[in-house]
């Protein structure tokens, strides 16, 4: 069995735009997202549970090679990262082009990602790659395990707004996983020492048989058409508590017709 | 432009989310359709749409009660391809994010996320979307000619309208994937609690650290029952096991914006402060009088919630009656 995780590489520290308001500033430092290492953490259980082979996979500027040798230090075997100005800007929709053209040629059993990217994009990403790779999905897994013959299926226990699920789908199949499903282990010295040996493949969009209109900013259906800054609260009031603090939320409150 | 919107439905009544996107819907498109897939009680459900502005709403009763994305964006791709709906939208929920990003892959076609408003601008659609921990609100376009959009739930009032006529509902029949079939449910349990769900609630009491222990989070329950409304806790609340997932509002949990948000015992992190901070009316309980949540709320209680949520709570069931 072999696992992929789709990985991103994120700005660490505060988030800025551009100057010209565009788009996020991604020049400075950068780190492996969040939510990601619960995917690649998740990845190498089944690997420890007998998967064979666990790849990580990335689309971004060549900074982001560093998130991948995090990721491959943790025990990941290997990654594929696609580094090319034709993909830079891309969108939901031309990133997902991007990841599904790698994960057609790595033909992973199982495609994991993290919930969410500390950068505010492609929340939603997974179920763009899974249906593009034809392939079902499930995503807010807080529990994954392999049943079926040959352990051919994924089941999944997850928490949506009106109860728990149980659901069940045939592999191949993508999977997001929440951050409640585990806890990631750290990098260890020695772990970023065989990181270093570790096979690391970078990739173009022509590599994978996309032509550049079909990605980047100019394949992308979404545009930033101009930035703002959102409207201030006014009018806040501050009180200490004297022993009539619940009578004046209270009065606060009815006043308002919040009652 | 032609608009559909999804309707999320659950036990006879559709989500107050989906029902404000589709009053939101109506007033920039008169012939807006909704559609209602599996369930029971479609007819009775479909008046309520009808009620929020949809002139048609469609049904798929057969199959995939259960909240299954592949199934549905199978129906909404048939009824883009055979209708010629060109704007289809969202209220944001665990489902509805994985429809509508799936929809958006198969039809090739532009999605915007996190909206919290839409409009028009030379008949185009234009999306108000918050960025940077809502620090910056950017406009955002589609360059397709067929546009996902998915809203943040609360950004906009479910009005039923006076005038709102009974919709010409139809029922369809569509043949389903191979692959959004491919996945089922195995077992399935509702939550027991009831009241509102976090997303679709008018008030939310949220409770942190400062609660001080699993049991604190009694008083945000007593308080959010009193007030009606659904009981919300920060990461660091949910990371010590005092109350589910489910529950947990931030950067890696819900984002919300009720009428009237109540938070007690939290400091206000920027991670807690992306998931409510467009909440209309804040109201903070804090025994730090330097917690950062207090610069962001509209009424800032300098306190111990343990001495001033009882006696609120008490003040709100006497008002009650």
């Amino acid at each position: 069995m072999k696992i992929a995780v789709c990985v991103k590489h994120v700005p660490s520290g505060t988030l800025r735009m551009r100057a010209d308001a565009s788009a996020l500033d991604r020049t400075g430092p950068g780190e492996l997202n969040a939510s990601d290492k619960n995917a690649i953490e998740e990845a190498l259980r089944l690997k420890e549970g007998g998967a064979e082979e666990v790849v990580l996979v990335a689309m971004g500027p060549a900074a982001a090679i560093e998130s991948l040798r995090t990721g491959l230090g943790m025990g990941a075997d290997r990654a594929v990262l696609v580094d090319d100005d034709a993909v830079a800007g891309s969108d939901l929709v031309a990133t997902s082009r991007v990841l599904a053209g790698v994960l057609a040629r790595e033909a992973a059993d199982l495609v994991l990602f993290g919930q969410q990217t500390s950068d505010g994009g492609g929340a939603v990403l997974w179920a763009a790659v899974a249906e593009r790779l034809a392939m079902p999905f499930v995503s807010q897994a807080s529990k994954l395990t392999l049943a079926g013959t040959n352990s051919g299926n994924v089941v999944v226990e997850r928490e949506t707004e009106v109860g728990n699920d149980t659901i069940e789908a045939t592999l191949p199949a993508v999977v997001a996983v929440c951050d409640a499903i585990n806890e990631p282990r750290y990098t260890s010295l020695k772990g970023m020492m065989a990181a270093k040996k570790k096979p690391l493949d970078t990739l173009t969009a022509s590599d994978l048989g996309l032509s550049a209109d079909t990605v980047g900013a100019g394949g992308s259906q979404t545009v930033v058409l101009g930035t703002g800054a959102p409207p201030a609260r006014t009018g806040a009031v501050t009180i200490e508590d004297d022993g009539s603090a619940a009578q004046s939320i209270f009065d606060y409150l009815t006043e308002r017709d919040l009652v | 432009m032609s608009m559909l919107v999804f309707l999320e439905h659950d036990a006879g009544a559709v989500s107050p989310g989906s029902l404000g996107v589709l009053t939101k819907a109506a007033a920039l498109d008169a012939d807006v359709a909704a559609v209602l897939v599996g369930g029971d009680d479609l007819d009775a459900v479909a008046g309520d749409a009808g009620r929020h502005g949809a002139a048609t709403v469609f049904t798929v009763a057969d199959a995939f009660p259960s909240p299954l994305p592949g199934p549905r964006i199978d129906v909404l791709a048939e009824l883009v391809r055979t209708r010629g709906y060109d704007t289809i939208l969202f209220s944001n929920s665990v489902l509805a994010a994985d429809v509508a990003a799936g929809l958006a892959a198969r039809l090739e076609a532009g999605i915007n996320w996190d909206l919290i408003d839409l409009d028009l601008r030379d008949d185009q659609p234009v999306g108000l979307q918050p960025m940077l921990q809502d620090s910056v609100v950017a406009e955002v376009g589609w360059r397709s000619s067929q546009r996902v959009a998915l809203f943040r739930p609360g950004s906009f009032e479910a009005a039923p309208s006076a005038a709102g006529s009974a919709p010409a509902v139809e029922s369809l029949s569509v043949e389903f994937s191979e692959h959004t079939t491919a996945a089922r449910v195995v077992e399935q349990s509702r939550r027991v609690d009831e009241g509102p769900s976090l997303g679709d609630a008018d008030v939310i009491v949220a409770g942190g650290i400062g609660l001080g222990s699993p049991e604190g989070f009694e008083l945000a329950e007593q308080l959010a029952a009193a007030l009606h409304g659904a009981v919300g806790a920060t990461r660091a609340a949910v990371y010590k096991g005092w109350y589910p997932p489910s529950s947990q509002i931030g950067q890696t949990g819900a984002t919300v914006a009720p009428k009237l948000y109540v938070a007690l015992g939290i400091s206000g992190a920027v991670q807690h402060k992306v998931g409510m901070q467009r909440s209309k009316t804040i109201v903070a309980v804090n025994k730090d009088p330097h917690a950062p949540i207090f610069e962001f709320s509209d009424l800032a209680v300098v306190g111990d919630v343990h001495t001033v949520v009882p006696e609120l709570v008490e003040l709100l069931r006497k008002h009650a009656g």
